[in-house]
């Protein structure tokens, strides 16, 4: 595998390659010296067209523990607001040596376009596309879902994870609606029924209008960001009938198994999705998902740069 | 076959009319002069064109053609556009109103109406705005632009839906004193927009915006009633969803004066496709589903669906790469027409060629109301004449194409037959399968 484009493109044993590779990550860091020399020599660009400072210091992070050099592009204030085409800052990139492009877009398809184009010769990340996916997202979720539940290894199988919130418009959801699949979570999704897309039911997963009915069996709650403006276009009457139905709120969450960890993606709208005692409770790994991220993108460039993602590809076959 | 494209008199030998028994097509004086049995025709300084094995069908007559001139001459010019009209057998093409400026005014179709007879590669019939501006507020000098040399009479705002109904009722009455009639662009606003592909399961997992056949569908059923009403003619572009072919089938079951096109890639390509992201597989409206694309092609076969119209709608190489939410919607479809409805329609046993001829022909140029076009290859009757060779089988190259844009969705995929010759009034436009 070259590209990470979409999570279902990783089989389990590649997705769990990640996995335990991330966890071998996470241990060098809590080293004095974090840095590894493993891509050194090597560049990495981070191509945001959409501001997203979590996403990309992430990744910055990630890269750089890794001794590549890195290149952040961001669409404001460059040569794309100048009118530059997607095909031709892509060009650019690679006249530069990029051996990673790591590539955020609000146009959903815009990393596998990069990817099949041939504009660039080097590996594709998808670090969030449009309402499409976004894998690492997906893998970072699920290592924080196998620590706090499964002792740091494993799948996931037979874990109940409900996914809350706006997944017509989630590219978190898509990804991790493919993984979990992967890794034999099951997964519900949970909504009301104009925030999901049409053909769901296609979807490896179960579907739910009520949250309530949900909670007592999940041993994972995600809570997906909702957008404000979506009330404008009539997808829910108002914040408040939308937190009262689907947010999870200190007596919601009485309703979870001990165990239960809740999750979000972030950035969250406390008091919207997520109450704040909840998003700052024992349950929450909201904060973990952060350091998480850092781990699973090192996983990511050190498998797809390495080329051990190929290996593990052929053993399959 | 000869070179001497300059005589007026031409013998094709051999061709078989809309498939048939093999005859000799005399073509004199813009005319065919007579059907003589096959090998028996000889004119003293005639030019003999070895058609043997080829098909003969009345020239092509094409309902809906974009050929981006006044305003993206960069994409197409009328030169280019009916030069690949000509190349895929078509003697008429309708000229969308979609330019800039829009063809709203008697001065802008008489424009594209001119460039059209100064090309000389097909006939050009301009199609009117309905409404100005394509701004679907106020409706445009309609009558003018009948009464114009330019004789319009199909009136459409494509590529924009008339979706007031109080508007659109007011067109469908105003064009009946000149036997016109809207071209709708069945599309509902509200329910598409920022809509990227059909609306489906495929939809929610690629995460693009979803076009939902019933957008489609709601437009069509408030027409047809409409049509019914004011007891006007309607004619419906591009239809693409089962559901749509329904409501088509019951409308004219009821006697409703209604017309309807469909276009060769709706007839063979679907959604699918858009799961490489690639914008070459975006138009508008998009492509659906298999079952869709079964309706559709039953819809021809059963007459439902009156013609098969190419939407040809060429785009510069700027605007259909890079992220399919930036690419314009749209795909070449002139040069590839007759080949498509040669795989999807003869090969699958649903149309013979005089079925083919009556939906590329005969029946769109009685929509359009071209009185020299679609006419019956006999004598007397307009020399409008293509030959096909449905025995070739050709890879499609985007270099090799006419058009000045390269935005075919056929790119490498090989397509049935091959356009050998086309005649407009009895002078070839198309001789060995290049321009004249």
């Amino acid at each position: 595998m070259r590209h990470l484009v979409s999570a279902g493109d990783l089989s389990r044993d590649e997705a769990l390659l990640v996995l335990d590779t991330a966890h071998e990550m996470a241990g060098l860091q809590q080293r004095e010296i974090k840095k590894l020399p493993t891509l050194r020599g090597r560049t990495v660009v981070n191509l945001f067209y959409e501001d997203s400072t979590r996403t990309r210091i992430s990744f910055e992070a990630a890269a750089k523990r890794l001794s590549a050099d890195v290149i952040n592009f961001s669409a404001k204030g460059s040569s794309v607001s100048k009118g530059e085409s997607f095909k031709d800052t892509a060009l650019t990139l690679q006249a530069m040596g990029a051996d990673a492009v790591v590539v955020r877009h609000s146009a959903s398809g815009a990393a596998q376009r990069l990817a099949a184009s041939g504009w660039v010769g080097g590996s594709v990340v998808n670090a969030g596309d449009g309402t499409h996916e976004h894998p690492t997202q997906a893998l970072l979720d699920a290592y924080t879902m196998r620590r706090r539940l499964n002792a740091g290894t494993g799948d996931l199988a037979g874990r109940r994870v409900a996914i809350v919130g706006d997944v017509l418009h989630s590219r978190v959801a898509r990804s991790n609606v493919l993984l979990l699949a992967t890794l034999g979570a099951d997964v519900t999704l949970v909504a009301p029924p104009t925030l999901l897309p049409i053909g769901v039911e296609s979807w490896p997963c179960a579907v739910s209008y009520d949250l309530d009915a949900v909670l007592p069996k999940a041993d994972v709650v995600m809570l997906l960001r909702v957008q404000r403006e979506r009330m404008s276009e009539a997808y829910f009457p108002s914040a408040r009938e939308y937190t009262r139905r689907y947010g999870l709120d200190a007596t919601r969450a009485a309703a979870l198994q001990d165990s239960a960890i809740v999750m979000h993606p972030g950035p969250m709208n406390r008091g919207v999705e997520i109450a704040a005692e909840v998003a700052d409770s024992e349950r929450s790994t909201i904060v973990e998902q952060v350091a998480n991220g850092v781990s699973v993108r090192m996983a990511v460039l050190y498998l797809l740069l390495g080329g051990a993602f190929d290996t593990s590809k052929e053993q399959q076959r | 076959m000869s070179a001497s494209a300059n005589s007026s008199t031409f013998i094709l030998r051999g061709a078989r009319p809309y498939g048939g028994d093999p005859v000799d097509l005399v073509l004199r004086d813009g005319a065919v002069a007579e059907a003589a049995a096959a090998g028996t025709a000889s004119a003293a300084g005639a030019t003999v064109v070895d058609a043997d094995g080829l098909v003969a069908l009345p020239g092509l007559v094409d309902l809906h053609t974009h050929l981006r001139e006044p305003g993206r001459e960069d994409a197409e010019t009328v030169e280019t556009g009916t030069q690949a009209a000509a190349l895929g057998g078509f003697t008429a093409v309708h000229a969308m109103a979609n330019t800039d400026p829009v063809a709203d005014t008697a001065g802008v179709v008489e424009q594209v109406w001119r460039l059209g007879r100064e090309a000389g590669h097909c006939d050009v019939a301009p199609v009117g705005a309905v409404t100005v501006g394509l701004g679907g507020e106020r409706l445009a000098e309609l009558g003018a632009m009948a009464d114009s040399a330019a004789r319009v009479r199909v009136f459409s705002d494509d590529g924009k839906c008339v979706s007031d109904a109080v508007l659109m009722r007011r067109a469908l009455e105003y064009v009946k004193a000149f036997d016109g009639v809207i071209a709708q662009h069945a599309q509902e606003p509200r329910l598409t927009e920022g809509a990227q592909m059909n609306e489906g399961a495929l939809s929610g997992v690629l995460g693009l915006r979803g076009w939902p056949s019933v957008a489609e569908e709601a437009v069509i059923a408030r027409d047809v009633l409409l049509a019914q009403h004011v007891g006007s003619r309607l004619h419906v572009c591009h239809v693409s969803t089962k559901g749509s072919v329904e409501i088509l089938r019951l409308a004219k079951e009821r006697g409703i004066d209604v017309t309807a096109e469909v276009t060769p890639h709706h007839l063979l390509l679907d959604e699918s496709l858009a799961a490489s992201y690639d914008p070459v597989y975006k138009v508008n409206p998009p492509l659906r589903g298999k079952d869709d694309v079964q309706a559709l092609r039953q819809a021809v076969a059963d007459g439902v669906i009156d013609a098969v119209a190419t939407d040809h709608a060429p785009h510069a190489a700027e605007d259909k790469e890079g992220e399919w939410a930036n690419a314009l919607p749209g795909m070449l479809g002139l040069e590839t027409a007759l080949a498509i409805a040669q795989e999807a329609l003869v090969e699958t046993g649903l149309l013979d060629w005089a079925g083919v001829a009556d939906r590329l022909s005969t029946r769109p140029a009685r929509i359009g109301r071209l009185a020299g076009h679609g006419r019956p290859l006999r004598a007397g009757e307009p020399a409008n004449v293509v030959l096909v060779d449905p025995a070739v089988r050709r890879a499609v190259d985007p270099g090799a194409l006419a058009s000045r844009s390269r935005n075919t969705p056929y790119a490498g995929r090989t397509l049935p037959g091959r356009v050998v010759a086309t005649f407009l009034r009895g002078r070839p436009t198309v001789l060995d399968g290049a321009l004249a």
